[in-house]
Order: structure tokens, then sequence, then C-alpha cells
């Protein structure tokens, strides 16, 4: 069975979430803005989610794709535990700049 | 009743968890009962034991109680044997135990430890009981490991005072000595013959060459172990310091049963020692040396309790000398007829000591012989026993143990015999001092004088009546006797009997017999020529003694000599060890490796900065170095 997902070689799914992992992981490292870095995040596991998808297409396996229900489950899950934190820390601190938080140090 | 001898050790060992636990909420009435009637039961049983093993043909019988240590070769039962030797001690030990016991409670009756005290003595019956029950070297020695405790618990009894406490550590730790040696005899033991049950052992054993080293070496080692136990030059110091315990204790513990443990321990093994003729022989000389090193001491004693514990020390190295010679039976006997007349002796020395309100010294006594007849009289057979006054029993069993020593070595048989004398003039001195002339206590003390209660003389009449009948069991053949007991131990003595030859005539026989009590008699004689004709009195201590007389009376500084020699320098040493090696090496080390840990975490702690993004940059750094070495 030739789905519409091998139209394109495999190659440019991997490169495609390769690009879209590392834009998450700097956006992660350099922006300072929680929101944004949580958006970022959303990317990593988004990137993971197309290579997963790709790869359990062209191997014929449905292993992948059922993986990735399970990631989609749990980023939703994480986004609303993670988004209610935000919104504490944000009520707390009247700012979402994460470099605020840094009263845990030596 | 042989099959219910678990029962004979169960019973104190209740009557103990009984005292031990519930003792403060118990009146002294129900504590006296428990401890008593526990040890009256496990008398009867062995009675029951004792006459149906006399009954049947089977001499050595052994009940397995159950399965105790098992690891790999090693299987150890906790099984009792019963045969002559074992049935014999358990009649002893719970007879002499009960009559202590009775008379405990009326010795303690005032002592607010009362409960305390009758938890330990049911303590120390179980572990003797043990001790004499087990049918290998183990359950011997856990017997033996208990009984040296409930020792140091008795003789610390009054823990308020720091010399009892001190004498109470020194006794634990001489036992220890003994017991080092002991237990290597045992490994030995299991080394050589693979297992530790006394049948296994001493049929291997019955096989083996003469004089072979191996034996030698086990032989020795026990008798390390029984010198310790049984207060044996050198290790003998420890048991007149235990006369710091309660008097019932140093009759039951320090007299009667403990301290002849040892003589036991070797009678049991009595084919090892038999093969090994160096091992027999330095029983002998151990045993006769420090029966007449004691005696010269007990000489010039003044403290009641101290001259019968020299006493002790001395009639102890009789038995040795007879188990040296080979008189295994005629050892046995005088740990029997010891057992009455010097648990008599004891509890006469108590009532005395009761009745003069705790005064101790025989230079402050005299004529008590009005004032306390019952005591008097039972105190003057117990006398007359241990002197070796015929027909007394103490005259059968001593010159048993002589006539043996006589056919082995004369020289045994005149340090033997010179040390009956010494008995007898310290045993008469002791008597002539306390009970007769005047009165030389405080006019307090003369107030208070009275005979004990019941409770305390009637134990004092059935010791007596032992002490005087006791040596009708054995009899010798030239008196016209059949010597029972000899005939009955006999099955436990036949693999040793080859060394036993009874050539003496009869003649030789009368011939000791008259000597031993021709020197009693002398010695008798000049004692009461000494202290009732002439009424001397022992010096004070402001006096100036003769030479000899100080070497005698500081008990040839014995004490003195081990401190300086022994007991500083291993002071010394450890405290060197303390300063030098725990305090600067090892705390060192270990308050180094802190240090350095402290230092390093000092530092390392900045690189937790509080900034969020620089943990996350730490992260992603170190997930790509963890990929990196995956992958290469």
């Amino acid at each position: 069975m030739n789905s519409a997902i091998q139209v394109i070689p495999l190659e440019w799914y991997i490169l495609l979430s390769t690009v879209l992992f590392t834009i998450g992981v700097l956006g992660v490292l350099f922006r300072r803005n929680a929101i944004i870095i949580f958006m970022s995040i959303e990317l990593m596991l988004n990137a993971v989610n197309l290579l997963l998808v790709a790869f359990s297409s062209f191997l014929s396996d449905s292993k992948g794709q059922v993986f990735v229900f399970f990631i989609m489950a749990v980023a939703a899950a994480e986004v609303a535990v993670g988004l209610a934190i935000l919104m504490m820390v944000y009520r707390n601190t009247k700012s979402s700049d994460i470099n605020v938080l840094n009263k845990l140090k030596w | 009743m042989i099959k219910l001898v678990g029962l004979v050790p169960l019973l104190p060992l209740i009557g103990f968890v009984i005292i031990g636990l519930f003792g403060k909420s118990l009146s002294k009435g129900i504590v006296g009962v428990i401890g008593c009637g526990s040890v009256l039961a496990a008398f009867a049983v062995s009675l029951g034991i004792f006459f149906e093993l006399t009954g049947q043909a089977e001499k050595s019988v052994t009940i397995d109680l159950f399965s105790w240590i098992t690891a790999g070769k090693l299987s150890i039962p906790f099984s009792f044997l019963i045969d002559p030797l074992s049935s014999l001690f358990l009649l002893i030990v719970t007879g002499i135990g009960f009559l202590i016991h009775v008379y405990s409670t009326g010795y303690m009756s005032h002592d607010e430890g009362f409960a305390r005290f009758f938890a330990y003595l049911n303590l120390f019956i179980f572990f003797m009981l043990l001790l004499v029950l087990g049918s290998n070297y183990l359950i011997m020695f856990v017997g033996w490991e208990g009984v040296g405790l409930c020792s140091y618990l008795l003789i610390g009894f009054w823990f308020k005072n720091t010399a009892y406490n001190n004498a109470a550590k020194k006794a634990f730790i001489m036992n220890r000595i003994g017991d080092l040696g002991f237990l290597l005899g045992i490994i030995l033991i299991f080394v050589t013959f693979g297992s530790i049950g006394y049948h296994d052992v001493f049929e291997q054993a019955k096989n083996m060459a003469t004089g072979s080293p191996v034996l030698t070496s086990i032989a020795l080692l026990l008798f390390v172990g029984a010198m310790g136990k049984s207060a044996q030059i050198p290790l003998f110091t420890w048991l007149p310091d235990a006369m710091a315990g309660p008097t019932p204790v140093s009759a039951l513990i320090h007299a009667a049963t403990m301290v002849t443990a040892g003589i036991y321990m070797v009678a049991r093994s009595n084919i090892l020692y038999t093969l090994s003729p160096v091992a027999m022989e330095t029983v002998a000389i151990v045993g006769v040396c420090t029966a007449l090193f004691a005696a010269t001491i007990g000489l010039a004693q003044n403290d009641i309790k101290k001259v019968l514990a020299y006493s002790t020390v001395s009639q102890l190295g009789f038995m040795f000398l007879a188990l040296g010679v080979g008189a295994y039976t005629g050892a046995v006997f005088h740990v029997m007829t010891h057992a009455f007349f010097k648990a008599l002796l004891f509890l006469g020395a108590g009532s005395v000591i009761h009745a003069m309100s705790g005064e101790q010294d025989i230079r402050r006594m005299g004529g008590l012989k009005k004032h306390l007849p019952i005591t008097h009289i039972t105190f003057l057979l117990g006398t007359l026993a241990i002197v070796g006054c015929p027909p007394f029993s103490g005259f059968f069993s001593k010159d048993e143990i002589l006539a043996n020593a006589f056919e082995n070595n004369k020289l045994l048989w005149f340090l033997g015999v010179l040390g009956a004398a010494m008995t007898t003039f310290y045993m008469f001195r002791l008597y002539f001092l306390t009970f007769k002339g005047d009165f030389r206590g405080t006019k307090e003390q003369h107030h208070h004088l009275h005979e004990s209660p019941k409770s305390m003389t009637m134990p004092l009449v059935i010791l007596a009546v032992l002490a005087v009948i006791g040596g009708l069991v054995g009899i010798p053949e030239a008196l016209g006797g059949k010597h029972m007991l000899e005939g009955f131990l006999k099955p436990v003595f036949e693999d040793s009997s080859f060394r036993m030859v009874h050539s003496m005539s009869h003649e030789n026989e009368y011939m000791l017999m008259g000597i031993a009590v021709l020197v009693m008699l002398g010695s008798l004689y000049y004692a009461y020529q000494v202290y009732v004709k002439n009424k001397t009195l022992p010096a004070e201590e402001s006096e100036d003694l003769k030479p000899l007389h100080l070497l005698v009376y500081k008990k040839y500084w014995v004490d003195e000599f081990y401190e300086n020699l022994i007991t500083k320098p291993l002071n010394f040493f450890s405290d060197v060890l303390h300063k030098l090696f725990d305090n600067q090496i090892v705390d060192g080390f270990v308050n180094g490796i802190g240090r350095f840990i402290t230092w390093l975490s000092g530092i390392l702690r900045y690189a937790q900065t509080g900034n969020m993004g620089f943990y996350v940059f730490a992260m992603v750094i170190g997930i790509v170095l963890i990929l990196f070495t995956r992958i290469f």
C-alpha cells in the first residue's frame, strides 16, 4: 500500500524534524519568556512525533503511530499542568521571565 | 523419667523468667516459693532419672531435643547425655541448689534485691544443668559461659559497692582467659575428629596412640579452661575476691557447683587425658601446687569467708591431683563430699555473719558456741568432714586421692599429706577462733547475737547429715566396703581403666590411712594448743609480722604481681594504642575524608546558581555528551 506520506522521500522528513527539534532546543536555551519556552518544548515533541509517523509509514509498522497518540495525550496533560504553574508564577511575580526564579541557589 | 530430662533445666529457666519479669510485683513469699519450688521439682526429676539409670542395663542414654546448628559438614544437635557422671552431678546441683535456695529465703529476707537474687540463682541452676547435661562440648561451653555470667552478676550483686564490682569484673575477666583455652580446645577437637559430640570424639580418640601431640594439645587447652573456672594456679586469684557476693552465692557457686565444672570437664574427657601422659602430669602438678599454695595462704587469713575461699581453692587442687593421677572416681567422689561439707561450712559462716550483723573478721568473734548452738554443731561436723576425720565423708574421699597419689608418685603423696595437715590447722584455727574462747566483738554485736531462723538452720542440718554420711557411698575395699560410687561410675571411666592399676595391698592402704589420721590429729592438737590453750590471737593490722608470716598474710603478693606485671603494662599499651593509633591514625583518616568532602562540596556548590537557563544549558550539554559516548 502506497500512502500519501511516502510521496516525499524519508530523508526530507528526517531533515525537517531535525530542524524543528533544533529550533525547539535553541528556543528553550535562549528565550527567557516562559510561554515561549513552553512552545519550544511542544515543538520538540512534535518534531519527534513527525519522525515517528514517517518511520511508521515507511516501515509499515503501526506501533510508531500508536506511540504518537500516547505522546499527544501526555503532552496535553503536561500542558495543563505546566500552564497552571505558569499562571501561579505570573500571579506571584507579575512576570513570565524565568530568570526571576533564581532564589534557590547556594 | 529419663525421657523427661528436658524438664530438669527447663524448670529453673521458667522460674527465672517468671521471677525476672514479674519479681517486682510479686511478694517475697511467692518469689521464694517459685525459686525453691522450681529447683525442688528439678531435683525430683533428677532423682527419678538417677534411679531409672541405676535400674537399667543401658548406662549411657542420649536424648535428642532438637537440631541446633547445621552448617556444611557441621551438625550439632541439642541433645542431653544421661550417664552415671551426669546424673550424679544433676543430683548435686539440684539437691545442694535447693538447700541453698531455701537458706537464701532466710539470709536475703531483708534485702531489697530479693527477687533479683532468686532470678539470678535460678538462671545459674539452669546454666549449670546445661553444662553437665549437654552431650557435646558446645552445649557444655554454653553452660560454662552462662554460669560465668551468673557468677559475675551474683558477685556484683550489691553493685553499689565499687570493690564488689571490681571483684565481679576480675572473676569474669580471669574466666575469659581460661575460656579462650577451652574454646581453642573445642575447635581443635572439631578439626581433629570432625565432631564435637562426646560419643564420636571418645570413640575415635580411643584408637589413637598414647601421647600423640594433638591429643596432648587438646587436653592441655581444655585444662586451661578448667584452670580458669576451677581457680587453679595461675588463674586462682579471682575466687577469694568472689567472696564479695552474698554468702549463699559463695556456697553454691564458688564452692559446691560452678568451680567444680573444671573437674567435671576433665572427668568427662577422661580418655583424652589418659592417652596423654604429659597432660596428666601437668594436671597433677598444677593440682598439688594449688592445693599447697592456697592452703598456706589460708593459714594466715582473718576473714571467715576468705579462709573458706582459700580452702576451696586448695580442695579443688586436691581434686585435680586426683584427676592427674588417674583417680577419676576419687575426684568425682571428692567433688561430691566437698559439695556437702563446703556448702555446709559456707552456709554456717553465713549464719555466723548474719548473727554478727555483717562482721566477717574472726578476730572480732569468739565464744559463739553458746549463742549459735545449731550453727556451732553443724560447723564442727563440717570441719571434721573437711579435715578428713574418720568416719566423716572427707576422710574417704581424701584417703582415696592420697592413696592413688601414693601409687603414682611418692612426692605427690607427701605434698598432698602436707596440704591436708595445713587444711586441718587452718580449719580448726577458724573453728576455735570463731566458736571457742570469749566474745571479742563490740557490746552492740553481743547484744544482737541470735541463732538464725529455721529456713537457714534446716539446710545446715541436712547438709551436716550429708557431710557425715556422704562418704559411705565410697568405702574402700580395705575397710570392708564395696565402693558403690566406683561401681556406679565405672561405665564412664571404662576406657581409661587401663591406666588405673590397683595393685596396692591392704596393709599399705592401712598404713596410708594411719599416717593421714595421725597427721590430722597432730595438726589438730597443735591448733588446739595455739588457739585454745594459749589463746593466741591473730595479729592486728597495725602489728609488724615476721617475714614468712607477712608473705603468707599478703597472699604472696600474687595480686600485686599480676597487677604490676600484666595489668599495668597492658593498660599502658592500650593507652598508647588509644592515643597514638586510634586518636591519631584511625580518627585522622576518618576525619580527613570528612574534611576533604566538605572542602570539595564548598567549591562545587557555586555551580548551583539558581539561573534556570544555565541548568537547561548544562542538561543539554550533558545529553549531547551522553549521546556522543553512546554512539562512538
